[in-house]
């Protein structure tokens, strides 16, 4: 049962779904705050890189240096984001074009290819992978087995870090000031909330967050170095968090949806059914697409919109 | 000391050159830093990058083939950006301009040169233009956010592109020959397909050509015609263009098409000028990020089409050095290193045009006035 195609295609979209996951609940802190990051992808290579020299280079035993990989992998996409905060929060510059600029000066001809050349990181392969741990030995149970308690423990973090983030934005007093920085950036300055403050805040974590996503790549699903190791996924992870309606409890769902349909076609392909993978691959684009016009729609905008200051720079002069 | 920005009243106009000239040096002097703490000397690399740009034997040819799909696609972001219209779709754009260019080229074999290369030019512009047109139509009738679904529209179209080539028997897709056996490929075009190309020592596509035509083109149009004025007002006030009865709808659509149409344009000209096939291999046309880097180009040119040209060159010379000097003293990736850094500058720049940094000392004991500006 456990070998039905069904469980394998949940098991593996939630593999593929967790970098995306990562990534994307950091675009969602960032946007929640108002700054519309496309350089996630940028910010998704950096810390596949700087996480792939750390389990490389760090001696010790292994979980250590995985735990650390994953930091420095943090710190890495944070320090990245630094850069672009610097342009839109400061300097005010037009967030979509300093986003691509992230995306080009980072992304798979940029920085990290740079990173990954110099320091001599695509010869050897991995010295330490995250492997599937067997949670509490439940990986016999009939299909929830291999779907819950057979992961790495980078997706079991992920599903942590979904539970804090949901209950940070709703149920905490920072949590809060964030969604007015983002909603209306004006009146949470007035109410004392530094908006500078919390856009770096949030767009730094953003950062943090996709260089673990991008860790996921380089330290469990493909555990190697090449030049643009992420295949587009930091895209994805914009598209998922429109998908999730700014929602972290919606991403998580999003997340594995995107992340089935990107292994689906392997999937079936292992058992003979060819399908055009293209098919599959467009799904969540269109989709995407689809949710963003229902989402710009009257009646919904209100329940399900975007934060109503989301990319515009705030010059506390000009109100 | 506080640090006061405050909103420039006029741009004098010397502003508009020498802060782009000066986060070019300025963006220079850093990547120098970067070059220098990872042990290269960035004066011989960039003697070296210069060389291999511009001066070496055949370089600058190699630099307007380079430059010639970043002048479409720039120019594409250019006539959308001056609008506040963020159509970053010209890359999956430039991808149905190549589709259709390639269509038309194959249906019309047998015709003459300029009856293929005419058919050719349109259908790249038609189908550009259809596949802009689409969060064009999302954006004025249901204002659906353009940023995000053209953005989506790009894999859509890289999507389609592998699916005619490599996943189906379309009629872009080479099935006889026998190393299409081998690999999947694309038709080849007719010989009269082929574009003309100008020059001898230097040789300068006629894609080059038509993007500088499409660049007068472009500025005429936005600074000598009523379009362009009434694009103008919407872009500074959509509410007053709105009460002064300008038809804003239209104006999108027509936008949103003439940026697609330019994008289109450029891939008719990868197909025309270069190619001779449509291609989707990974280190085909989906490989260099044209329409990304398009934007780029005409962010550092301020959205203007005659610095569009000039920008594109000096991009265009920068990746054909890079690729040219690939090797130990000139890792892969330092292109990008470098023209993300220009971009950054240049962007932290556009600061000190349209603001002023005013540094004052701040008076002894004048704890009411420095609160009053912290922030």
């Amino acid at each position: 049962m456990n070998n039905s195609i069904i469980v394998v295609v949940i098991a593996s979209g939630i593999a593929y779904g967790t970098p995306l996951l990562f990534a994307a609940l950091g675009e969602l802190l960032a946007e929640r705050s108002g700054v519309l990051n496309l350089g996630v992808e940028g910010m998704m290579l950096v810390g596949a890189v700087m996480g792939f020299w750390a389990v490389q280079r760090i001696g010790g035993p292994g979980g250590t240096v995985l735990f650390l990989a994953v930091l420095v992998a943090a710190v890495a996409g944070a320090v990245v984001a630094l850069v672009f905060a610097f342009l839109v929060i400061t300097l005010r510059a037009n967030q979509i074009v300093s986003g691509l600029a992230l995306t080009i000066f980072a992304g798979a001809a940029g920085l990290s290819s740079y990173l990954g050349n110099d320091l001599g990181l695509a010869e050897a392969p991995a010295r330490y992978a995250f492997q599937p741990v067997n949670l509490f030995g439940l990986n016999d149970l009939p299909i929830l087995g291999p779907i819950l308690f057979e992961q790495t423990w980078l997706v079991y973090a992920s599903w942590a870090f979904v539970v804090l983030i949901a209950a940070y934005l709703a149920r905490t007093r920072p949590g809060l000031n964030v969604r007015a920085v983002g909603e209306s950036p004006q009146t949470a300055d007035a109410m004392g909330i530094s908006v500078t403050a919390y856009r770096y805040a949030h767009t730094l974590a953003g950062g943090a967050l996709a260089g673990i996503g991008g860790a996921c790549f380089s330290l469990a699903l493909t555990p190697q170095w090449v030049d643009g190791l992420t295949g587009g996924a930091g895209w994805i992870a914009i598209a998922l968090v429109i998908f999730a309606f700014w929602r972290p409890e919606l991403c998580l769902v999003g997340a594995y949806f995107f992340g089935a349909f990107q292994a689906l076609p392997f999937t079936l392909q292992a058992r003979g059914v060819t399908v055009a993978p293209e098919l599959f691959q467009a799904l969540p684009y269109v989709m995407t697409v689809i949710v963003l016009v229902i989402v710009s729609s009257g009646i919904a905008k209100r329940r399900l919109g975007a934060p109503g200051a989301l990319g515009i720079p705030f010059v506390r002069e000009e109100r | 000391m506080n640090i006061r920005i405050e909103r420039r009243l006029s741009q004098p106009r010397w502003l508009s050159v020498a802060v782009p000239v000066g986060s070019l040096a300025v963006a220079f002097l850093l990547i120098a830093l970067v070059l220098l703490a990872t042990g290269h000397d960035p004066l011989v690399t960039y003697r070296d990058l210069f060389e291999a740009a511009f001066t070496a034997n055949g370089a600058l040819s190699q630099t307007l083939t380079g430059a010639t799909p970043l002048l479409f696609t720039g120019l594409a972001a250019a006539a959308a950006f001056r609008m506040n219209l963020f159509n970053i779709g010209g890359e999956g754009q430039l991808y149905f301009g190549a589709i259709g260019a390639s269509a038309a080229g194959l249906l019309l074999a047998g015709q003459s040169a300029p009856v293929l290369i005419v058919a050719m030019i349109a259908a790249g512009l038609a189908a550009g233009a259809a596949w802009a047109l689409i969060p064009g139509i999302l954006r004025a009738y249901l204002s659906t956010n353009e940023i995000i679904t053209s953005l989506m529209l790009n894999y859509v179209a890289g999507l389609i592109l592998t699916y005619l080539i490599f996943d189906s028997h379309s009629y872009w897709r080479d099935t006889t020959s026998p190393s299409a056996a081998v690999f999947p490929i694309g038709k080849s075009l007719p010989d009269a397909a082929n574009w003309p190309t100008f020059g001898s020592s230097v040789v300068v596509p006629f894609g080059f050509m038509l993007g500088i035509g499409a660049a007068t083109v472009l500025w005429a149009l936005y600074s000598r015609t009523r379009f362009g004025f009434e694009v103008q007002v919407i872009s500074d006030s959509p509410r007053a263009g709105r009460y002064s009865g300008m038809r804003t709808r239209r104006k999108i659509l027509a936008v949103m098409a003439l940026s697609g149409a330019l994008a289109g344009l450029g891939g008719a000209s990868q197909v025309g000028d270069f190619r001779h096939v449509l291609d989707a291999d990974p280190k085909g046309l989906r490989a260099y990020g044209y329409g990304y880097t398009g934007i780029v180009v005409a962010a550092l040119a301020r959205y203007n089409p005659f610095a569009v040209v000039l920008v594109a060159v000096l991009i265009g010379g920068l990746q054909n050095a890079g690729s040219a000097l690939q090797g130990p003293d000139f890792p892969s990736g330092l292109v990008g290193v470098m023209e993300g850094m220009i971009l950054f500058t240049a962007l932290g720049g556009e600061l000190l045009v349209r603001y002023r940094v005013r540094i004052r000392r701040a008076r002894r004991g004048a704890g009411a006035a420095s609160s009053e500006v912290a922030g």
